[in-house]
């Protein structure tokens, strides 16, 4: 195996990752206990998962030391996910707004 | 081994070195272990499972009348007199996420091939993943004690419960398939047939200690879908 196929980064690297990862669960933990509702609540928990996922992604799964050709064709079609959320939303809000309407729930 | 044939000549970066890797007639991963690039296509198709899993869960709750079952309340646990909301749940990921941490050092401990910190790191991996399916057990067997079926529960919407048991069941699964491969490529490890690249008693591939990365990568996938889980099914 050539130089760039092991992945050696210092240690502090993984604990300020791992540290961080432990922040953010116990921050969207206190969001949950917190009186925040709605948007605030959501947003906030939206963002700690996201900072979460990207740190995991990044550095622990090394994403970040892949070439595009690795990192791209895995990302971006999963990205492409949210556009499939997105439609499910607006088919999900229209179909609860008929069965409010015909159901009378 | 992947740049013998460019050697002396620097390969492009960024989305030129995309194009051009993508393009050439020899192999598109280039620098990265076939192990590693089929595991990260494997983890992207299950990627998509676990997508459409939650997207399917988010449906169900946005279109169902009946009102969807406070997880906080439900998965409380009374701890000391008190009934403190998602108490096993905050367990479980802080758990998960320290057999992540566990499992980082296990694979740069594996490249600088300190065999015993490896098997030691990897089997604590394993230990902690070992606790998590145990509590995920525990809160099955409470859940189901309190009247959940995936057809119903006293709560509240009926489809709680098919999300439920459908979501963490599968998580679950792929936590004890985790467990399993840790232990065998720790004992790998151990007895040196990543050194000395002893075939394997299954596929017959030669050891490596790229496989620890590999395992790794799918260890890091169950947490980082844990993170999806957690936000969307318990604190939404």
């Amino acid at each position: 195996m050539s130089e760039g196929d092991s992945q050696q980064h210092p240690l502090k690297t993984y604990f300020w990752v791992w540290g961080a990862l432990f922040v953010f669960s116990v921050f969207s933990y206190l969001v949950d206990i917190s009186p925040l509702e709605g948007f605030a609540k959501w947003s906030l928990i939206t963002l700690f998962m996201l900072l979460k996922a990207g740190l995991i992604v990044t550095i622990f799964m090394h994403m970040i030391w892949e070439r595009s050709s690795m990192a791209i064709p895995v990302l971006l079609p999963a990205g492409v996910l949210l556009f499939l959320m997105l439609l499910m939303i607006l088919e999900g809000d229209y179909i609860h707004s008929s069965r409010q309407m015909f159901f009378g729930g | 081994m992947a740049s013998t044939a460019e050697q002396g000549k620097a390969l492009p970066t960024g989305i030129d070195g995309l194009v051009s890797d993508w393009s050439s007639d020899q192999q598109a991963f280039k620098g990265v272990p076939w192990g590693k690039a089929m595991m990260w296509i494997f983890l992207l198709s299950d990627t998509f499972i676990f997508a459409c899993f939650l997207v399917g869960y988010m449906k169900v709750r946005i279109v169902a009348t009946e009102a969807w079952p406070d997880a906080s309340s439900v998965f409380a646990l009374t701890a000391f007199g008190v009934e403190v909301p998602l108490l096993l749940i905050a367990i479980m990921t802080f758990v998960l996420i320290s057999s992540s941490g566990t499992m980082a050092l296990a694979v740069k401990y594996g490249y600088q091939k300190d065999r015993n910190k490896t098997f030691i790191l990897m089997m604590a991996t394993a230990l902690l993943g070992l606790a998590f399916v145990g509590m995920q057990a525990f809160e099955w067997w409470k859940l189901i004690g309190d009247g959940v079926r995936p057809w119903g529960n006293p709560f509240g919407a009926e489809q709680f419960g098919a999300a439920f048991f459908l979501i963490t069941g599968f998580h679950g699964t792929h936590v004890s398939i985790g467990v399993i491969f840790l232990t065998i490529i720790a004992f790998k490890v151990k007895r040196g047939s990543l050194e000395t690249g002893r075939p394997g008693f299954l596929t017959g591939r030669k050891g490596r200690y790229e496989m620890v990365e590999t395992v790794g990568l799918y260890w890091h996938f169950v947490d980082l879908v844990w993170v999806f889980i957690f936000a969307f099914f318990y604190l939404w």
